[in-house]
């Protein structure tokens, strides 16, 4: 037994060391000191920062956000979604038409943003789901090109400008237009997304995405709808990532084409996939690195996505369950 | 030109953009059929090819110039190469996540398709490049129809690449192989089949089409670009989805139908060519929902 | 009427017939089993009942309402429950988590009742862990509860799959194989369950067996198939003496000779 563990060790230079980071957090007390100290440090954060700063503070919310919502497809129901910026662009193009063209009040747009990204993913996932779970990757990345490309042809959507005069919400009669209205915004939705991704994690729900992740059959065999239960998480994930949109409209005012290409659907996906897919610190350290990386090594600017190529690599080969250690698992002592 | 003279013209262009889609459909689905693996990165195996052969062409002009001998040779070496790099992937990422889940392999062949058009992108500086070629562009009538030496010769070649492959995979003992494998790789395994040969030589196959699809479309196109891969791979599943994925006839079929369809797409009035790739996708997105499992594919045995 | 009536099921791959004209009744509250050589086509009996594979010919009537073209979940909504010749656990999660699985089909709690985790909700929640926990009980592994489930030994693993089966609430349950890879004394234990379960919960059980001797003590009836056909039916002893029952599992003299 000694000896076959010791051969995994050689063969997986990462395998342990985070684990023995994170053993100082098994003790609660510090897990929870470590959280109280971490919500205060960011709720005063912005009164002791810079612009630019709460600028990249902010980005960082909307990831966690919007890779929360990728990591209930990826993650949890064990989807490969390479169009999710598609379905951001849906809530952002939902909120920014009815906002821009309309005048309608940024918050009633939401329930509209969210009923078309709902239709977009069951038009995408019924068909494809309903055959083989690996072909979405391909139509949804198919379908992020159709987004793309039609938002640019279309003339309701600017065309390849885009829309402007998206109007800022307003909340108990303040208008939300600082930066600072916007890192506490963020920071709110990115609080809610966790709280209803862990509420769904450890629910009926999600326990049936990790069965069906672990073996389909004897999943179907138990009773679940592998097809609806699919179906189901694609539909959530897509709706987080249109109300993430449509926050987004509002925060820029103007939005174009150029904001939902293929990259950055990687980079979504590259973000849940470093941390730990379907772990949710997993997927906030994630989006920490995917976000700070490039602010913090700015000399890397051209060489960005290379290294995250790489990075993705040889996570995928040395560290499949991303640099998040797993939840500590209780063995027989053999 | 006459209504009859224009869909000549479009049938023509349509078999040759598919035989492009064509060779690089084999690829992805023989790998699909023997791995069960989207490999993302076969679109960006067709972007090195055509690279490849640039590069080939600008050392040799100088020696035996840029015309159809030196451009033969080029696809032979470029073949040879690009194969060799399909067979590399495929060691150092692809087999050691065999046994591992899909998701994970998905991703790996994604980390490679990244990793490949990156490097490209930062070396050609993310220009379009020229694919400069010393041959001749004058052109000929064949009854009503408008031709170029070029494109005939193109659309030969293709089509003797996909006859080439269509015997190998029917008559010889690889080809018999490939599909043992598809069909059960442990009992393969056991009949003394060396099954990681095989698959490494589907990827050598699979990888030397894309790269002689991607010199032929940089001879047919005159530019090439890094991320000329991405648009293809997906067509290119397409094609393979359309023809029966798993299936090598399927793929090149799918792929000339692919090419014809487009052709004649944007023929119809109301749909310009800004509108070609959302009508390939969507075309894609409808065929999953009434025949998932293409034209030569028989439905998915009797599980449900 | 019998509880399960399966009628001409016939099932073909390519030109391989599994299953021939097989015909069968299982009445409710018996115990049944169904018997052959290695490659007889009992897997693809269960297969086809539990709709993970669909029959060419047929009718199968469970508690006289067809299963044909039925899904796997729908059928182990309507009360048919299995467990698997391999095992099929949910290797990396906990045996009360393996077992709360069973629970999917009698709840239904979706997204929004769980992102706002209402009182019915919670409640549910539960329920479905003292049902978990109840069958675990009834095996008789609870203490091993939060035990990752492939970390157990192979036996516990077994009794895991039961309770899975069990949690979801079956009229039948039906057994591929339960005594495979199981010593004499775990056999004899096995035996005690399957009664318990039968007279306890009143489940009706049909299973496939290879080892004889266990089948012989259990089964009030057995059916032989070879070749997907069925060649027996009856009690133990009947069986035992049949002819055709003897050659399909030692072969004619004359084969035996030449081979």
């Amino acid at each position: 037994m000694a000896e076959t563990k010791n051969k995994h060790k050689i063969k997986n230079p990462f395998e342990g060391i985070i684990e023995k980071l994170f053993m100082i957090f098994e003790n609660k007390i510090y897990l929870y000191g470590f959280f109280a100290a971490l919500v205060v440090f960011l709720v005063i954060f912005p009164n002791t920062s810079s612009r630019f700063t709460q600028e990249i503070m902010t980005n960082l919310f909307f990831y966690v956000v919007v890779c929360l919502g990728l990591n209930i497809i990826v993650g949890y129901a064990g989807l490969l979604h390479l169009g999710y910026a598609a379905f951001f662009a849906v809530g952002a193009y939902t909120t920014g038409i009815l906002s821009s063209r309309m005048g309608m009040d940024f918050w009633l747009t939401i329930p509209f943003s969210i009923v078309a990204a709902v239709i977009a993913g069951l038009a995408i996932g019924f068909p494809t789901l309903r055959l083989r779970g690996d072909y979405l990757a391909i139509v949804t990345l198919g379908f992020g090109e159709i987004t793309r490309l039609t938002i640019r042809n279309l003339d309701v959507t600017g065309g390849a400008i885009g829309l402007i005069g998206i109007q800022r919400p307003e909340f108990f009669g303040i208008t939300l237009n600082q930066i600072s209205h916007f890192y506490y915004m963020f920071f709110i939705l990115a609080i809610l997304a966790i709280i209803v991704s862990y509420r769904l994690e450890n629910s009926r729900m999600g326990r049936a995405w990790e069965y069906i992740r672990e073996d389909e059959d004897a999943a179907a065999a138990m009773g679940i709808n592998v097809t609806t239960s699919r179906l189901y998480a694609f539909i959530i994930g897509s709706a987080f990532g249109a109300v993430a949109g449509s926050f987004f409209a509002a925060k820029m005012t103007a939005i174009s084409p150029d904001s939902f290409m293929f990259i950055h659907s990687v980079m979504f996906l590259m973000a849940v996939v470093l941390g730990g897919m379907g772990k949710i610190p997993g997927v906030v350290l994630g989006s920490v690195l995917v976000v700070l990386i490039p602010e913090v090594a700015r000399g890397i600017g051209p060489y960005r996505l290379l290294i995250f190529g790489f990075l993705l690599l040889i996570i995928m080969l040395y560290r499949p369950q991303g640099i998040w250690p797993e939840k500590p698992t209780i063995s027989t002592d053999e | 030109m006459a209504l009859h003279e224009i869909l000549l013209q479009q049938l023509f262009n349509g078999l040759l953009i598919g035989s492009f889609y064509g060779l690089v459909a084999i690829g992805y689905s023989m790998v699909y059929g023997i791995i069960k693996l989207l490999n993302f990165a076969h679109g960006d195996i067709y972007m090195i090819g055509a690279f490849s052969g640039l590069i080939f062409l600008s050392i040799a002009s100088p020696y035996i110039g840029a015309g159809w001998p030196s451009l033969i040779l080029g696809l032979l070496i470029t073949m040879l190469l690009v194969g060799l790099l399909g067979v590399l992937i495929q060691r150092v990422a692809y087999r050691p996540m065999l046994k591992a889940p899909r998701l994970s392999i998905l991703i790996t062949a994604l980390a490679v398709s990244m990793i490949l058009y990156n490097t490209v992108m930062l070396l050609s500086a993310g220009r379009y490049r020229a694919f400069n070629v010393d041959i001749s562009s004058e052109s000929f009538y064949l009854g009503a129809l408008r031709l170029t030496e070029t494109r005939v010769i193109l659309i030969v070649a293709a089509f003797t690449l996909m006859f080439i492959m269509h015997m190998f995979i029917t008559k010889t003992m690889y080809g018999k192989a490939m599909r043992a494998i598809a069909l059960d790789r442990d009992t393969c395994q056991l009949m003394g089949i060396d099954v990681f040969k095989i698959i490494a030589l589907t990827f050598f196959v699979g990888s030397a089409l894309a790269a002689a699809a991607g010199i032929m479309a940089g001879v047919y196109y005159g530019t090439i670009h890094f991320f000329m891969g991405f648009l293809i791979g997906l067509k290119a599943f397409t094609a393979a989805v359309i023809g029966g994925i798993g299936i090598i006839p399927g793929a090149m079929l799918g792929g000339l139908l692919l090419g014809l369809l487009e052709a004649f797409g944007t023929q119809i009035p109301f749909i310009g060519t800004e509108w070609k790739d959302v009508f390939s996708f969507a075309f894609l997105i409808l065929f999953l929902i009434f025949k998932p499992n293409g034209l030569l594919g028989r439905s998915e045995s009797e599980r449900m | 009427m019998a509880l399960l009536q399966i009628k001409d099921l016939t099932l073909r791959f390519g030109g391989l017939c599994a299953v021939n004209a097989l015909s069968l009744e299982i009445e409710e509250g018996s115990i049944r089993s169904l018997i052959g050589p290695n490659g007889a086509g009992k897997t693809c009996v269960f297969n086809c009942l539990t709709g993970f594979y669909k029959p060419s010919d047929g009718e199968m009537l469970f508690q006289g309402e067809s299963l044909v073209n039925k899904k796997p979940h729908i059928i182990t909504y309507m009360g048919m429950a299995r467990t698997f010749q391999n095992l099929r656990l949910f290797k990396s999660m906990s045996v009360l988590e393996n077992v709360m699985s069973g629970m999917h089909c009698r709840t239904n709690a979706a997204f929004f009742t769980t992102a706002f985790r209402t009182k019915g909700q919670r409640e549910e929640e539960k329920h479905i862990r003292e049902v978990a926990e109840e069958c675990l009980d009834f095996v008789g592994i609870l203490n091993k509860k939060h035990f990752i489930a492939s970390n157990l030994p192979y036996g516990d693993q077994r009794k895991v799959e039961w309770a899975r089966a069990l949690a979801t609430q079956p009229k039948l349950l039906l057994l591929d194989e339960p005594a495979a890879g199981l010593n004499k004394d775990e056999k004899s234990r096995l035996i005690d369950l399957m009664h318990k379960i039968r007279d306890k919960r009143e489940v009706t059980i049909f299973l496939i067996e290879h080892d004889m001797g266990l089948v012989m003590k259990i089964s009030e009836k057995i059916f032989v198939i070879d070749y997907g056909v069925k060649i027996a039916e009856g009690t133990a002893q009947e069986v035992r003496d049949n002819p055709k029952v003897v050659e399909a599992y030692l072969g004619k003299e004359e084969e035996e000779e030449t081979a």
